[in-house]
C-alpha cells in the first residue's frame, strides 16, 4: 500500500495551490415522473475532505450513482482528473481511480473479510483464466497474491479489524461492515473515494476512529467526498461543504459560511427554499 | 522437481479429505452393485459390465456437473441450455470427421483435429450466445437458453439439413435418424487395425484378451473399461482445473459476481467479460464432455439432446451442492449410480428374484388385483420398460422438489473454499505457500 | 396544432420504442411481400385465409393456456415449468370424464377411464364431437377445470407454499421437478400411446375453399368467452383488484392489508381452472392426446406470455394470437420443420430487446 500512497502524494500539488480532481456539470436524472437530480454542478479539490449534505431525498446517493456510472445521467457531464468520464460503466470509472461505497453496506457476505479485500485490487494478473491455470504463469499469480495478502493484512490493521479476518463478511456487525467497505475500496488503490454515509450505524468510539483514519489518509494524498447527516461531524472535519436540496446544489463553501446560511436551515426544517 | 516432492505431493493429495471422500464413494457404489450381483448370482461378465456402465455414466455426469458448476455454482449464470451446447459439440465433431464419401458426407478430418474444432466452435457459440444473454434476469436467461437448446435440436433434426450443400460444401446432420460417429478411439490400444470389421488384436490386446477369457469376460468389455479409465483421468484433470480456477483471482471475481454484480463492477471489474468468458468456457467443456460421452456409443441423434438431458445435469449438480468441485463429482456419481441406473438395476433384481408372471395391461387392472390382496401384478406392471422409466423420472422430480425445499444450495451446501491462490492466514511470505 | 401533436407523438415512439418501430417496419414489409406473392400467384388467397384461420386457432389455444401461466408468473414471481403438464393433466382429466359419459354401458369402465390407450376403444364407435355428445364435452370441460384447479392448489400446498420466501430461480427449479413428476405420473398411469379422441362426423364448414373445423370454432369461441370472463373478474371485482395490487407490489399489498395468502390461492385456482380448460380444448381441437402434449406446448406458451408482457392478461391473449398467426403465416417463407424454431427465435429476440413485452407497463388485466 505504501507504494500507492507515495504516488498519490507525489501527485498532490506541493505549494498548497488548489487543483480540481472532480468536476460535475449540470447533472440531471429523472425516474419516471420523479426528478431525483435536477441540476447539480460542483467541483472537489484534490486532497480535500469535502462534505455533501442535504435532507433525505435530496439526491445525494443518486448523484454518486451518476458520477460512478451505476446509473446513466439524463444530461450533464462528469470530469475526473481532466478526463471526461460521463457515461462510463462503473468498472471504467473505478479503473480511473474513482471509487465509491454504498449507503447500505454491500459486503460480499459469503466471502471472508480477507477475500473481500483480496478481490478489490485492480488488474490482477490472475484474473486471466489461462494465467490462473498454466503452471509457469501461475508462479507470477502466486507472487502477486502474496503481495496483495500483505497489503490486505496492513489494511486490516489500519482499520483494526484483524480479529475478523477469516470471518464471513455476512457475520460482521453493522459498524464492522462499514469499515470493511472502506478498507475494500482503498484496496483498489484509488485517488478519490466517494463515501455514502460511512458513519451511519457506527458506534461513537468507532466513529471517532474512522474519522481519524480519514484524516490520516487525507494526509497521504487521498481525496474524499462524503455524505453525512451529522452536522457536527461535517463542520469539524470538512474542508468544503456542498449542500443539496431537491436535486440541486443549494450552496457550497467553508463549513462556517454554510452553517450560517439561512437557506440551509430552512431546507433542513422543510421550509420552502428558493434556489 | 525431485522424486521426493512428487511423493510428498501424492501423499498430500491422498491426505486431502475431498479426495478421500471421492475414493470412498467410488468404492461404496461399486461394492453395492457388486454385492447385489454376487448375491443374486449374476454372471461375472454381466456384473463387470454393469459396473462399467455405472462407472462410465458417473464419470460423464460428474464432468458435466463440473462444467455446469463453473457457470452456475461459480458465476451464477443459469444455463438451462446445456443439452444444446452438448449437441453442438458432438455434431461438429461428427461432421468434421465424417468421410467425404459417407452419407451424409463430412470433412474427413482426423479425430483430434475434429475434437479441437468442436471445442472451439462450441466455445465460440457459447460466447456469442452469452453476449446478449448475460444482461437478462436469471429466469429469463433460463427460458432463453432452454429455447436456444431446442432451436439447436430442431435444426439438427430438420430434414433440410440432413444432407445438404451450402456454398458448394456438402455435409449433413443426418436429420432425425442421427449421425454416425467414429468408432471408439480407445480401440487403437488393443487392435492393429481398429477400423476393420473383425480386427486382429495387437500384442497388448492379445495378452489381455487371453488373460480375461477364462473368466468369461468379453473383448468389448475390456475396451469399455479401458475407456472408463481414460474418462476418469479426464475427470481428474477437469477437477484439478476447476479447483484451480476456483482458487484463482478469476474465480474470486466470479464468486463476487454471483453475490453482487453491482458491487463487483463498482470495484473496477468488467463483469460482462468475466461472465462471457465463463459461459464460453463452460459451453466448450460441455461440448467436449458430450463428445467423450457419445464416442463410446458411436452415434448421435437429436433425441439425446432434449431439455431433460440438461435437467439431469442440474439434478446431479444440486445433489452434490453448488459451488464445490468435489460436490459436483459426488453429485454426478450419486445421480448416475443411484437415480439414473439404480431403478433399472432394481428392476432386474425384482424380475430375477420374484419370477414375475405377465404384467397386466393397465394400471387399473393391477390395482383391482391389488384390492384382492395380490401385490405381484402391480409389481409386474411397475417394472415394465415404460413404467420403470416413468417411475424413475417421478423419483427425479421428487428429488428436485425436495432439494429445492430443504437444500436449495445442494446437499453439500454452497462452497466454503477460500478463493485465493495462497494461504490467507499467513501474513508474510513463506516458502511452503503453494496450495 | 393537431398535426404537430401527432408529429411529436410519432417522434416519441421512434425514440422510446425503437424496437417496436423495427418490428413494425419488418411487419409492414412482410405484409407487403404477402401481397406481392398473392399477385404473382406463389400463394393463393385460400392459402392465406387458411393460414390466418389456423393461426387464430393456435393463437387462442396459446392465449388461453398462457393466462394461467402469466398470472402465477406475476403474482408468485417465478416461471412455472410445470404449467405445460398442468395443461396435459387437465386434458386427461377432462377426456376421461367425456369418455366415461359418452361410452358408459357400451365399453368397460376401465377402458373408458384410461381413455382407450392399451385397451382399444374405437373413438369412431364412441363418436364424440360437439354435435353428437355436447353434454359429455361440457362435463369434460368442467371436470378439467375443477380438477386442474384442485391439482394446482394441491401442488401449491405441498410444493410451493413451504418455499414462499425462496427466490424465483429456486421456485423455477422446483417447478421443473413438479413437471417431471406430473408428466411421468401420467405416463405411468395411462402409458405412452397416442390416443384418438373424437369421432363420428365431426362438423365442419367450407367457405371459399377454406375449411373451418367445428372443434376449431368451438375452441375459439369458448376460449374467447373464458378470457372475457377472466377480464371481467380481474377488472370489476374486489378479488381482481387485490390480485392486480399484489402483482404490482407484493410488499405494499401485504402492508395495505390484502390477504396475500388468499390471493395466491385464488391465483392458483383461477389460473389452474383456465389451464385445465385450455388442455381439454386443445386436445379436442387436435383430436388426439399424448402425455407430452403440454410439455411440447410449454415453450410456445412462454413465448406468447413473454411477447405480450408477463403479468398482463391481455398480453397473454394478444401475444398468443400474434404468435399463432405469425407462426402459421411464416409458412409463406420458411419450411414447416423450422416453424417452432422460428417462434423460439422470435421469443428470444423479444426477451433481449424488450423483456417487458409488447404491452409492458400494466400488470394483470
Ligand atoms: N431508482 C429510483 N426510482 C425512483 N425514484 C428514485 C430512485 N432512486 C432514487 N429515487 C428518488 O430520488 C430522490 C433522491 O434520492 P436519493 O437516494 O438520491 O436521496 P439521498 O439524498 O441520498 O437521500 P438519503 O439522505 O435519504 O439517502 C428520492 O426522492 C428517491 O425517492
Ligand atoms: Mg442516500
Amino acid at each position: 500500500m505504501s507504494k500507492n500512497v507515495q504516488s498519490a502524494q507525489r501527485d498532490q500539488t506541493q505549494n498548497g495551490q488548489q487543483e480540481q480532481i472532480l468536476t460535475v456539470k449540470n447533472l440531471r436524472k429523472t425516474f419516471g415522473g420523479i426528478t431525483a437530480v435536477a441540476d447539480v454542478s460542483f467541483h472537489v479539490e484534490k486532497g480535500s475532505i469535502t462534505g455533501l449534505i442535504g435532507p433525505n431525498g435530496a439526491g445525494k446517493s443518486t448523484t454518486f450513482d451518476l458520477i460512478t456510472g451505476v446509473q446513466r445521467p439524463d444530461g450533464g457531464a462528469v470530469e475526473f482528473n481532466d478526463t471526461e468520464i460521463t457515461g462510463y460503466r462503473s468498472d471504467q470509472v473505478a479503473n480511473q481511480g474513482l471509487v465509491r461505497t454504498f449507503q447500505i453496506a454491500r459486503e460480499l457476505s459469503e466471502m471472508t473479510v480477507l477475500e473481500n479485500l483480496m478481490l478489490a485490487p485492480q488488474n490482477q494478473v490472475g484474473e486471466a483464466i489461462w494465467r490462473a491455470v498454466l503452471p509457469r504463469a501461475r508462479t507470477q499469480v502466486v507472487e502477486q497474491e502474496k503481495a496483495l495478502r500483505k497489503q490486505a493484512w496492513e489494511m486490516l490493521e489500519l482499520f483494526e479489524i484483524e480479529h475478523v479476518a477469516h470471518e464471513s463478511a455476512g457475520n460482521l456487525s453493522g459498524g464492522q461492515r462499514k469499515l470493511l467497505e472502506m478498507a475494500r475500496v482503498l484496496m483498489t488503490d484509488p485517488e478519490m473515494v466517494l463515501l455514502d454515509e460511512p458513519l451511519a450505524g457506527v458506534n461513537p468510539t468507532l466513529e471517532e476512529k474512522l474519522i481519524d483514519r480519514l484524516h490520516t489518509l487525507k494526509e497521504q494524498g487521498y481525496t474524499f467526498l462524503f455524505v453525512e447527516h451529522d452536522m457536527d461531524v461535517i463542520m469539524n472535519n470538512c474542508d468544503t461543504v456542498i449542500v443539496m436540496h431537491q436535486g440541486s446544489v443549494l450552496t457550497e463553501g467553508q463549513p462556517d459560511t454554510v452553517k450560517n446560511n439561512d437557506k440551509v436551515l430552512d431546507a433542513y426544517l422543510g421550509e420552502e427554499v428558493t434556489i | 522437481m525431485s522424486t521426493g516432492s512428487i511423493q510428498a505431493r501424492a501423499e498430500g493429495w491422498l491426505g486431502n479429505n475431498d479426495v478421500r471422500l471421492l475414493i470412498a464413494l467410488a468404492l461404496a457404489i461399486g461394492g453395492l452393485y457388486a454385492l447385489f450381483s454376487v448375491v443374486l448370482g449374476f454372471q461375472l461378465n454381466g456384473t463387470v459390465n454393469t459396473l462399467r456402465r455405472v462407472a462410465f455414466l458417473s464419470a460423464i455426469y460428474a464432468m458435466l456437473a463440473l462444467a455446469l458448476n463453473l457457470q452456475w455454482g461459480y458465476a451464477g449464470l443459469f444455463n438451462l441450455g446445456a443439452a444444446g451446447f452438448m449437441a453442438i459439440g458432438v455434431y461438429t465433431m461428427g461432421i468434421l470427421t465424417a468421410p467425404v464419401t459417407a452419407s451424409p458426407p463430412g470433412f474427413g478430418l482426423p479425430l483430434p483435429v475434429a475434437i479441437l474444432g468442436a471445442i472451439l466452435v462450441t466455445g465460440l457459440i457459447g460466447g456469442l450466445a452469452a453476449l446478449p444473454a448475460i444482461r437478462l434476469r436469471a429466469d429469463y436467461l433460463a427460458i432463453v437458453t432452454v429455447a436456444f437448446s431446442e432451436i439447436v435440436r430442431l435444426t439438427l433434426r430438420a430434414p433440410e439439413f440432413a444432407n445438404t450443400r451450402i456454398a458448394g460444401v456438402a455435409f449433413g446432420t443426418g436429420g432425425a435418424t442421427g449421425l454416425s460417429l467414429p468408432s471408439n478411439p480407445i480401440r487403437i490400444l488393443f487392435y492393429t487395425d481398429p477400423a476393420a470389421t473383425a480386427p486382429a488384436p495387437n500384442a497388448l490386446g492379445a495378452a489381455i484378451f487371453s488373460a480375461v477369457e477364462p473368466l468369461g469376460i468379453e473383448e468389448t468389455l475390456v475396451i469399455g473399461w479401458a475407456y472408463v479409465v481414460v474418462l476418469c483421468l479426464c475427470l481428474g484433470l477437469l477437477y484439478w482445473l476447476m479447483v484451480r480456477i476456483g482458487k484463482s483471482p478469476f474465480g474470486r471475481v466470479l464468486k463476487s459476481i454471483r453475490e453482487d454484480q453491482q458491487v463487483t463492477q463498482a470495484l473496477g471489474k468488467d463483469t460482462r467479460l468475466f461472465k462471457i468468458k465463463t459461459f464460453a468456457l463452460g459451453c466448450a467443456l460441455m461440448g467436449l464432455i458430450a463428445i467423450l460421452w457419445r464416442l463410446s456409443g458411436g452415434y448421435a441423434s437429436p433425441r439425446m439432446f432434449k431439455p431433460i438431458q440438461t435437467f439431469y445435469i442440474f439434478i446431479a449438480l444440486f445433489i452434490g451442492g453448488t459451488g464445490s468441485p468435489t460436490g459436483s463429482i459426488v453429485g454426478g456419481a450419486l445421480f448416475a449410480s443411484l437415480l439414473f441406473e439404480g431403478p433399472s438395476f432394481i428392476r432386474r433384481v425384482v424380475a430375477e428374484s420374484l419370477q414375475l408372471s405377465n404384467a397386466p395391461d393397465t394400471l387399473v387392472a393391477a390395482i383391482v388385483e391389488l384390492g384382492s390382496g395380490d401385490v405381484i401384478p402391480l409389481l409386474a406392471y411397475s417394472v415394465q420398460d415404460v413404467s420403470i422409466s416413468a417411475l424413475r423420472l417421478m423419483l427425479l422430480g421428487i428429488v428436485l422438489v425436495y432439494l429445492m425445499q430443504r437444500h436449495p444450495d445442494g446437499l453439500l451446501g454452497h462452497r466454503k473454499a477460500i478463493a485465493s491462490s495462497v494461504d490467507l492466514s499467513q501474513r508474510e511470505t513463506r516458502e511452503d505457500d503453494y496450495e | 396544432m393537431a398535426a404537430r401533436d401527432y408529429y411529436s407523438r410519432g417522434q416519441n415512439i421512434v425514440y422510446n420504442r425503437p424496437v417496436l418501430v423495427v418490428f413494425a417496419v419488418i411487419g409492414v414489409f412482410l405484409v407487403f411481400d404477402i401481397f406481392r406473392q398473392l399477385g404473382t400467384g406463389t400463394i393463393t388467397a385460400t392459402d392465406l385465409v387458411s393460414y390466418l384461420w389456423n393461426g387464430l386457432v393456435l393463437g387462442m389455444s396459446l392465449g388461453l393456456a398462457g393466462v394461467g401461466l402469466s398470472m402465477t408468473y406475476s403474482i408468485l414471481n417465478f416461471a412455472n415449468f410445470a404449467h405445460g403438464d398442468l395443461i396435459t393433466s387437465g386434458a386427461f382429466a377432462g377426456w376421461a370424464t367425456a369418455f366415461l359419459i359418452a361410452g358408459l354401458g357400451d365399453f368397460s369402465v376401465e377402458a373408458l377411464v384410461l381413455i382407450g390407450g392399451p385397451i382399444a376403444v374405437g373413438s369412431n364407435e364412441l363418436g364424440i364431437n360437439v354435435v353428437n355428445t355436447p353434454l359429455a364435452l361440457l362435463a369434460g370441460l368442467l371436470v378439467a377445470a375443477v380438477l386442474t384447479a384442485a391439482l394446482s392448489l394441491l401442488l401449491d400446498r405441498i410444493v410451493f407454499k413451504p418455499m414462499r420466501s425462496a427466490d424465483g430461480v429456486t421456485l423455477m427449479i422446483a417447478s421443473v421437478g413438479v413437471a417431471l413428476f406430473l408428466r411421468n405420473f401420467l405416463t405411468f398411469s395411462f402409458l405412452t400411446d397416442s390416443r384418438g379422441l373424437t369421432g363420428g362426423n365431426v362438423p365442419q364448414f367450407t367457405l371459399g375453399g377454406v375449411t373451418f373445423g367445428g372443434h376449431q370454432i368451438t375452441l375459439v369461441l369458448v376460449a374467447a368467452l373464458l378470457m372475457l370472463a377472466t377480464h371481467v373478474l380481474l377488472q370489476y371485482t374486489k378479488i381482481g383488484t387485490a390480485m392486480r395490487a399484489m402483482a404490482a407490489n407484493k410488499d405494499l399489498a401485504k402492508v395495505t392489508g390484502i390477504p396475500t395468502e388468499r390471493v395466491v390461492k385464488l391465483t392458483w385456482g383461477i389460473g389452474g381452472g383456465l389451464t385445465g380448460c385450455a388442455g381439454f380444448l386443445i386436445a379436442l381441437q387436435q383430436g388426439t392426446l399424448t402425455v407430452t402434449m403440454g410439455w411440447d406446448l410449454l415453450l410456445l406458451v412462454f413465448a406468447a406470455v413473454i411477447l405480450g408482457g408477463v403479468g398482463s392478461i391481455y398480453g397473454a391473449m394478444v401475444g398468443g394470437v400474434i404468435l399463432g398467426i405469425a407462426s402459421r403465416l411464416a409458412l409463406v417463407w420458411i419450411p414447416a420443420s423450422f416453424l417452432l424454431a422460428a417462434a423460439f427465435v422470435l421469443m428470444i429476440v423479444m426477451l433481449l430487446v424488450r423483456p417487458s413485452g409488447l404491452f409492458s407497463g400494466r400488470t394483470t388485466a
